[in-house]
C-alpha cells in the first residue's frame, strides 16, 4: 500500500512525471490517476522520441498498464524522502506484527 | 472504486500491445484486469518503407495481460495526420 500512497499524493500534487515502459518507449505527462495495480494515467502526454516514435501523436490522455512500467521518473522537488523512508519503516513494522498474529 | 478506465469509454482509443502492435477502437467495456472490448477495431501496421497501412477488424476483445498502453485518440489531431507519409519502425515488443 506505501507506494499506491505515495503515488497518491504525487496525483494530489498533479505531478510531471516520465514513464520510462518495459518497451523503452518513454511517456512524460501530468498524473491524473493512479490505482491498486500501479497502473498510471497520464494527461498531456509527450513521447520523449517524437521522430521515431510517431505512434502515439494523437493521443493526449493516456493509460499505462502497471505490469509494463519499468521506472517512473519523478521531480525530486515532489519527493519527502524523509517521510518516505519513515512510511516504510512504519509499513514493515506492521507487516512483522501482522506475521506474528 | 470506480476503474480509472471509466471516463474513456465509448471514446475512440489505441491499444499498444506487449507484442507492439497498435490497435485502434471504440472502447465498449473493460474490466479489472485491463481486458478490452473493442467497437470497429482496426490494426495500424507501421513501417519503414511504406506509409501506416490500416486493417479493420471488427469486433475485439484484448486480453489485459498483452495490454501495455490504451491513450484516448485526440479525432481533431488523428484527422490532422497524412498517415500515408508516417515511416516509422513498429514499436517494440515489451520485454519483461
Amino acid at each position: 500500500m506505501l507506494f499506491f500512497s505515495f503515488f497518491q499524493t504525487l496525483v494530489e500534487r498533479n505531478a510531471q512525471v516520465t514513464v520510462e515502459l518495459k518497451n523503452d518507449l518513454c511517456i512524460t505527462g501530468t498524473l491524473h490517476s493512479v490505482d491498486q495495480y500501479l497502473n498510471v494515467k497520464l494527461n498531456n502526454v509527450t513521447v520523449n522520441d517524437p521522430e521515431k516514435y510517431p505512434h502515439l501523436m494523437s493521443v493526449k490522455n493516456c493509460f499505462i498498464r502497471g505490469s509494463v512500467v519499468r521506472y517512473v521518473h519523478l521531480p525530486p522537488s515532489e519527493v519527502d524522502t524523509e517521510l518516505l523512508q519513515d512510511g516504510c519503516r512504519k509499513e514493515c513494522k506492521q507487516g512483522l506484527s501482522g506475521q506474528q498474529k | 472504486m470506480t476503474s480509472i478506465l471509466q471516463p474513456s469509454i465509448d471514446q475512440r482509443i489505441a491499444v499498444v500491445t506487449n507484442d507492439g502492435r497498435l490497435f485502434v477502437g471504440t472502447l465498449r467495456g473493460f474490466d479489472q484486469t485491463t481486458n478490452v472490448i473493442l467497437q470497429d477495431a482496426s490494426e495500424r501496421v507501421y513501417s519503414q518503407d511504406q506509409g501506416v497501412e490500416e486493417i479493420q477488424l471488427g469486433l475485439y476483445v484484448v486480453r489485459g495481460d498483452n495490454i501495455a498502453i490504451i491513450g484516448e485518440i485526440d479525432d481533431v489531431i488523428d484527422s490532422e495526420i497524412d498517415h500515408t507519409t508516417i515511416r516509422a519502425a513498429p514499436l517494440k515488443p515489451v520485454v519483461h
